[in-house]
C-alpha cells in the first residue's frame, strides 16, 4: 500500500499505450447483468483467447483464473425501444459520445435520442485498454457500427418472421421496420417484446459507405450538451454519497522523501480519521476545510535527497540516457541507406539541437475519486482515461481479485493524456477502508501540478545533408527522452538514422495529447525549413519537391491557399509553417506572427490548418478539436514550462504557470478535407502537432532570429 | 462555526460554518449546488464563478461570511423551469465547449459582461472573460457564443418593447 503511493513511477511515456493489449479476464457474473437487461434484443461478441494477455503496467497476470468465460454485451434494444450501448470508452470532452451515438443511429436506423451510451464502466462494459491515442473514431466508431448494423440484421430477421415476408423486401428506417409493398410496419419496441434474444456480431458486416451516410458525417450538436450548460452535469469531482466524508492527503516536501516520523494526535483529537500507512499519511473529515486543518496540524518529519533542477535539464537528459539500453531492436531504431557516407558528400549540412521542457496537462478538473467498501467489494467513481487499468491498480493495492473492484467513470473535466493512472482512486480508497465510509478526495490545483505526471521533456540532435537543388539526401535524428511518437520522418530521405534514446527522467512523465509527436515535428519541421533557407529554396516547394505522400501534400496545399503562402509582408510580420502525419490523421498548419522588436512581444496573430483523417464523422466537433488544439498548442510552444528543483515544483499554481487566454488566441481557420473513401481516424492529437514549428518557423521569417526550444518566447523575444 | 443566512437563486438557506470558509464549499458541500467547479482556489480560473449581487465573483476566493444577505446566483439558478437563460442557449447553438468543466464560470462571468454591457465588441469581451480558463481552448466559440446571446437579448428585448408599445 504505502510503496504504491510513494513510490516514483517512472510511466513509459508512450510505449504501454501503443503495444498494450487486453489484460486477463475474470468470470463476472454476467447474467446477473443479463438479468438486469431484461427481454430484448442484444449484441455480443465473445473474447478470443488471443486477447487474453497482460496489460502492461496493469496487475499482474494470476494463471488460471483468467480464461474469457464471458461475453461481451454491447448493445440492447429494450421492450420500449430503447437502446442501450456499452462501452469502455471515456468522455472527457472529446464528444465521443455523441460521434459513437452517431455511429449507432445511423447503422441501426434509430432516432439518436433513442440511444443511450453507458461508458467507462467496468462491471457493465465491454473490456478497453483505454481512451488515449486517438484509437476511439477508428476502432469504437467501427465497432459500435458493426454492433449496430447486427442489431438491425436481427430486426429485420423478427419482422420478416412476423409479418411472413421476405426479409429482403423489408426496410428498417426511424426505429422501425417497413414492408414498403404492404406499408406495413414494426417499432422495434413490439419486435422486442417477450425473451431476451442474443445475436452475436459477426466478423464481417456490409457496412453504410460514407458516401451514403445520413447521420454520420452531421455536425450533430454535444447529445447531453444541455446537462453541462445547466450545471446538472455530475463530474468525478460532484459525485456524492450518503455519509460521505472528505478525504486530504499530507504531502511530502519533495519527490522521493521518507516519513521519519510523524504525529496525528492533534488530527485525531479534531475528529477526523487519521490513517498512517507507511509513507502514506491521510485524513477523512466531514468538510474539506476540516480535512485541510486537520491535515495542517499533523506534524511530520521527512528526509529528502539533493535532486536535479529544471536549469541543467538538458545536460541531465543527454548525461543520463539509461545505459546498457542499446535501443536497436526494439523499434526504437530506424536505419537505411549509409548517413555517414551521405552527409559527407552532401552540399550543405546542418546540424542542430531542439529542445522541449516539461509541461503540465493543467486539465481543468483535477483528479478526483469517491470510494466506498461494501465488505470486501470496492466501487471508484473516478476520473480516468482507462477505468479497467484504474481497477488493476486498486486490486494491487488492495490484494484483491479484480472482480471485487468496480471502476466507473462520468464523464470527466478533461484529461489531455494526463490521467491515466489511479492515484486518487487508491487514496480514496484507501481512506474510506479507513474511515468505514465512502471518501471523496479532489486533488487540489497544486497537487495536480505536482503528484501527478508531466510531458516528457526531451533533447532533439538533427543533423541533415540536403543537395543545392533542394533533394534531402541524409537525415540523422536523436531523440533523447521525449519520446518515439512521430519519431520517423515522411520525407523522402535515402539515408536516415533514427535513435530514440530513454533516459531516466529527473521528474514523473507520461502521455500527453500528442505524445512526443510535437517534440518531433517541432525539431524535424523546423530543420526542414533551416535547410529550405540553406538552398535558397521557398519552405513550400522544398517540403513538396521532398515529399511523396498525397494525403500530406493536399493538407500541405489546401492550407497553403487558404494562407496565401507567397503575400508579402510588412515589418515585423513572419509566416511559417509545420505539419505531419500522425495518428492516421494529416495536418499542415500555417502561422503568422507579428514581433514587436522593441518590446520583444510575439504575438500569434492567424493560424490556418488543414486537416484530414478520412470520412468526416462530426464537422462541427472535428473543428472544435482542431481549434482547441491550436489553442491549448499555444501554451507548449508559446510559454508553457514546469520549473523545478530539488524535488518541489516552483510554478505549481495557476497564478504562477501561464496557460493560454481569450487574449492569447489568433485568428483560427480551418481548412477539412473530408476523404469518405478512406476509414475515419481520430482527431484529438495530430492536429497539434504542426503548431509549434510553424510558430518558430514564422519568428525566423519575421526577425530571422531560430528559436529551438519550446517554449519560444516565455519571456518574449530577445533579439539582442 | 457561526450560523450564516443566505440566499442563493432565491431560496434562503441557513448554514452552520467557519465564516472563513470559501462560499465555493458551502456551495457544493453544504448545498449540494455542484455546478459551480472547483478549479484553482485562487481566482485564477473563474471555475467557480457566480453572481453576487449581479456582479461575477470567484467564489473560491470569498469567503462565506461575507455574503451573508446577499443575493448569490449560481448555473443552476439561472434558467426559469425548463426555459433556458439565453447565455445558455448560446453556449448550445455556438457548440461552446468541449469536457463543460468550465462552462458553468464561463455562463456566470457571460451573463455579468452582458448585464453591465449589453452589446459589447469582441475586444470587450475578450477583456472581460480573460480570467476564465477553458483548457480544451474553445475560446473562439465562447465569444461567438456570447455575442449570440448578445444579439438574442437584443432581438428579444426589441420585441418586448413593441409588444409593450401596442398596448
Amino acid at each position: 500500500m504505502n510503496e504504491k503511493i510513494s513510490a516514483r513511477v517512472a510511466l513509459e511515456p508512450e510505449r504501454y499505450e501503443l503495444t498494450a493489449a487486453a489484460p486477463y479476464r475474470f468470470d463476472l457474473d454476467r447474467r446477473e447483468f443479463f438479468k438486469f437487461l431484461g427481454a430484448g434484443v442484444l449484441v455480443v461478441s465473445a473474447l478470443k483467447p488471443a486477447m487474453v494477455a497482460q496489460e502492461s503496467g496493469g496487475a499482474r497476470q494470476r494463471r488460471g483464473e483468467s480464461l474469457p468465460k464471458e461475453i461481451d454485451a454491447w448493445l440492447h434494444i429494450g421492450e420500449n425501444g430503447k437502446v442501450t450501448v456499452y462501452t469502455g470508452k471515456a468522455e472527457m470532452g472529446q464528444n465521443i459520445r455523441t460521434s459513437l451515438s452517431q455511429a449507432v443511429a445511423e447503422e441501426l436506423h434509430v432516432p439518436i435520442e433513442k440511444i443511450e451510451m453507458v461508458m467507462g464502466d467496468t462491471q457493465l462494459t465491454p473490456f478497453d485498454m483505454g481512451t488515449f491515442g486517438s484509437r476511439t473514431t477508428p476502432t469504437m466508431n467501427l465497432q459500435l457500427r458493426k454492433v449496430a448494423a447486427a442489431a438491425c440484421d436481427v430486426l429485420i430477421g423478427l419482422a420478416a418472421a412476423q409479418l411472413k415476408v421476405d426479409r429482403q423486401r423489408l426496410v428498417a428506417s426511424d426505429g422501425k421496420v417497413t414492408d414498403p409493398q404492404t406499408k406495413r410496419s414494426l417499432e422495434y419496441a413490439e419486435l422486442t417484446k417477450g425473451t431476451l434474444l442474443t445475436a452475436s456480431l459477426p466478423a464481417e458486416d456490409p457496412l453504410i459507405p460514407a458516401t451514403k451516410w445520413k447521420v454520420v458525417g452531421q455536425s450533430t450538436p454535444k447529445v447531453d450538451g444541455r446537462e453541462f450548460v445547466t450545471g446538472r452535469h455530475r463530474y468525478p469531482s460532484d459525485q456524492k454519497l450518503p455519509d460521505m466524508l472528505y478525504g486530504k492527503v499530507l504531502r511530502p516536501p519533495s519527490f522521493g522523501a521518507t516519513l521519519l516520523s510523524v504525529d496525528t494526535q492533534k488530527a485525531e483529537q479534531m475528529g477526523a480519521a487519521v490513517v498512517h500507512d507507511g509513507n502514506f499519511v491521510g485524513v477523512a473529515a466531514a468538510s474539506t476545510e476540516s480535512a485541510t486543518a486537520a491535515i495542517a496540524a499533523i506534524h511530520a518529519e521527512w528526509k529528502s535527497e539533493a535532486q536535479s533542477s529544471s536549469k541543467e535539464l538538458f545536460e541531465y537528459l543527454r548525461k543520463n540516457a539509461v545505459a546498457g539500453k542499446d535501443p536497436s531492436g526494439d523499434g526504437d531504431r530506424f536505419d537505411v541507406g549509409n548517413v555517414d557516407q551521405a552527409l559527407g558528400s552532401a552540399d550543405h549540412r546542418l546540424q542542430q539541437t531542439y529542445t522541449v521542457s516539461y509541461i503540465a496537462h493543467t486539465p481543468l478538473e483535477p483528479r478526483a475519486a469517491l470510494a466506498k467498501w461494501d465488505g470486501d467489494n470496492l466501487a471508484v467513481w473516478t476520473g480516468t482515461q482507462r477505468p479497467f487499468g484504474v481497477r488493476g491498480q486498486l486490486a494491487e493495492a488492495f490484494r484483491i481479485p479484480e472482480d471485487r473492484v468496480r471502476v466507473l467513470m462520468p464523464d470527466t473535466g478533461s484529461g489531455y493524456g494526463g490521467k491515466h493512472t489511479g492515484e486518487t482512486a487508491i487514496e480514496a480508497a484507501r481512506l474510506a477502508r479507513a474511515a468505514k465510509r465512502p471518501v471523496k478526495l479532489v486533488w487540489t490545483r497544486e497537487e495536480e501540478f505536482t503528484w501527478a505526471y508531466f510531458r516528457p521533456a526531451g533533447v532533439i540532435d538533427v543533423t541533415s545533408g540536403v543537395r543545392n537543388d533542394g533533394t534531402i539526401t541524409a537525415w540523422e535524428f536523436h531523440n533523447y527522452n521525449s519520446g518515439s511518437a512521430g519519431i520517423r520522418t515522411y520525407y523522402e530521405i535515402p539515408n536516415q538514422r533514427v535513435v530514440f534514446h530513454e533516459v531516466d527522467s529527473p521528474l514523473r512523465q507520461g502521455s500527453y495529447r500528442a505524445l512526443a509527436a510535437t517534440a518531433n515535428h517541432f525539431a524535424r519541421e523546423s530543420q526542414m525549413d533551416e535547410m529550405a533557407h540553406a538552398v535558397k529554396m521557398d519552405p513550400l516547394e522544398f517540403r513538396l519537391k521532398n515529399l511523396k505522400d498525397e494525403r500530406l501534400r493536399a493538407v500541405f496545399q489546401a492550407a497553403a491557399k487558404q494562407f496565401g503562402w507567397g503575400k508579402s509582408k510588412t515589418a515585423g510580420q513572419g509566416f511559417g509553417m509545420g505539419g505531419g502525419y500522425e495518428k492516421l490523421g494529416n495536418i499542415a498548419t500555417f502561422a503568422e506572427v507579428n514581433v514587436d522588436r522593441k518590446s520583444g512581444d510575439v504575438k500569434v496573430v492567424r493560424v490556418v490548418s488543414a486537416f484530414e483523417c478520412g470520412a468526416i464523422v462530426n464537422p462541427d466537433n472535428l473543428r472544435n478539436q482542431i481549434e482547441g488544439s491550436n489553442v491549448q498548442g499555444l501554451g507548449g510552444a508559446l510559454f508553457e514550462a514546469i520549473e523545478f528543483e530539488n524535488g518541489k515544483i516552483l510554478n505549481g499554481r495557476m497564478s504562477q504557470y501561464r496557460v493560454p487566454r481569450f487574449s492569447d488566441v489568433p485568428v483560427l481557420e480551418t481548412v477539412l478535407l473530408d476523404r469518405k473513401d478512406l476509414p475515419s481516424a481520430g482527431a484529438g492529437e495530430c492536429p497539434m502537432i504542426g503548431l509549434a514549428p510553424a510558430i518558430a518557423n514564422a519568428i525566423f521569417d519575421a526577425v530571422g532570429v531560430r528559436l529551438r526550444s519550446l517554449p519560444l518566447v516565455p519571456d518574449g523575444l530577445k533579439t539582442s | 462555526m457561526s450560523t450564516i443566512r443566505l440566499a442563493v437563486n432565491g431560496k434562503p438557506y441557513t448554514v452552520d460554518t467557519d465564516p472563513q470558509t470559501s462560499l465555493l464549499s458551502v456551495l457544493r458541500e453544504q448545498l449540494d449546488l455542484t455546478g459551480s467547479k472547483y478549479g484553482c482556489g485562487e481566482g485564477q480560473c473563474g471555475a467557480c464563478t457566480v453572481l453576487i449581487d449581479g456582479k461575477a465573483q470567484r467564489s473560491c476566493v470569498t469567503r462565506v461570511g461575507a455574503v451573508s444577505g446577499k443575493q448569490i446566483t449560481t448555473i443552476e439558478g439561472l434558467a426559469s423551469g425548463e426555459q433556458l437563460h439565453p447565455v445558455q442557449e448560446a453556449f448550445l447553438e455556438a457548440g461552446a465547449m468541449q469536457c463543460g468543466y468550465c462552462t458553468s464560470g464561463m455562463i456566470m462571468s457571460a451573463v455579468a459582461l452582458l448585464k453591465r454591457n449589453p452589446a459589447p465588441k469582441e475586444s470587450e469581451i475578450i477583456a472581460f472573460m480573460d480570467g476564465n480558463i477553458c483548457r480544451c481552448g474553445t475560446y473562439p466559440r465562447i465569444v461567438s457564443a456570447i455575442q449570440k446571446a448578445a444579439k438574442a437579448t437584443k432581438v428579444a428585448a426589441a420585441a418586448a418593447a413593441a409588444k409593450g408599445a401596442g398596448r
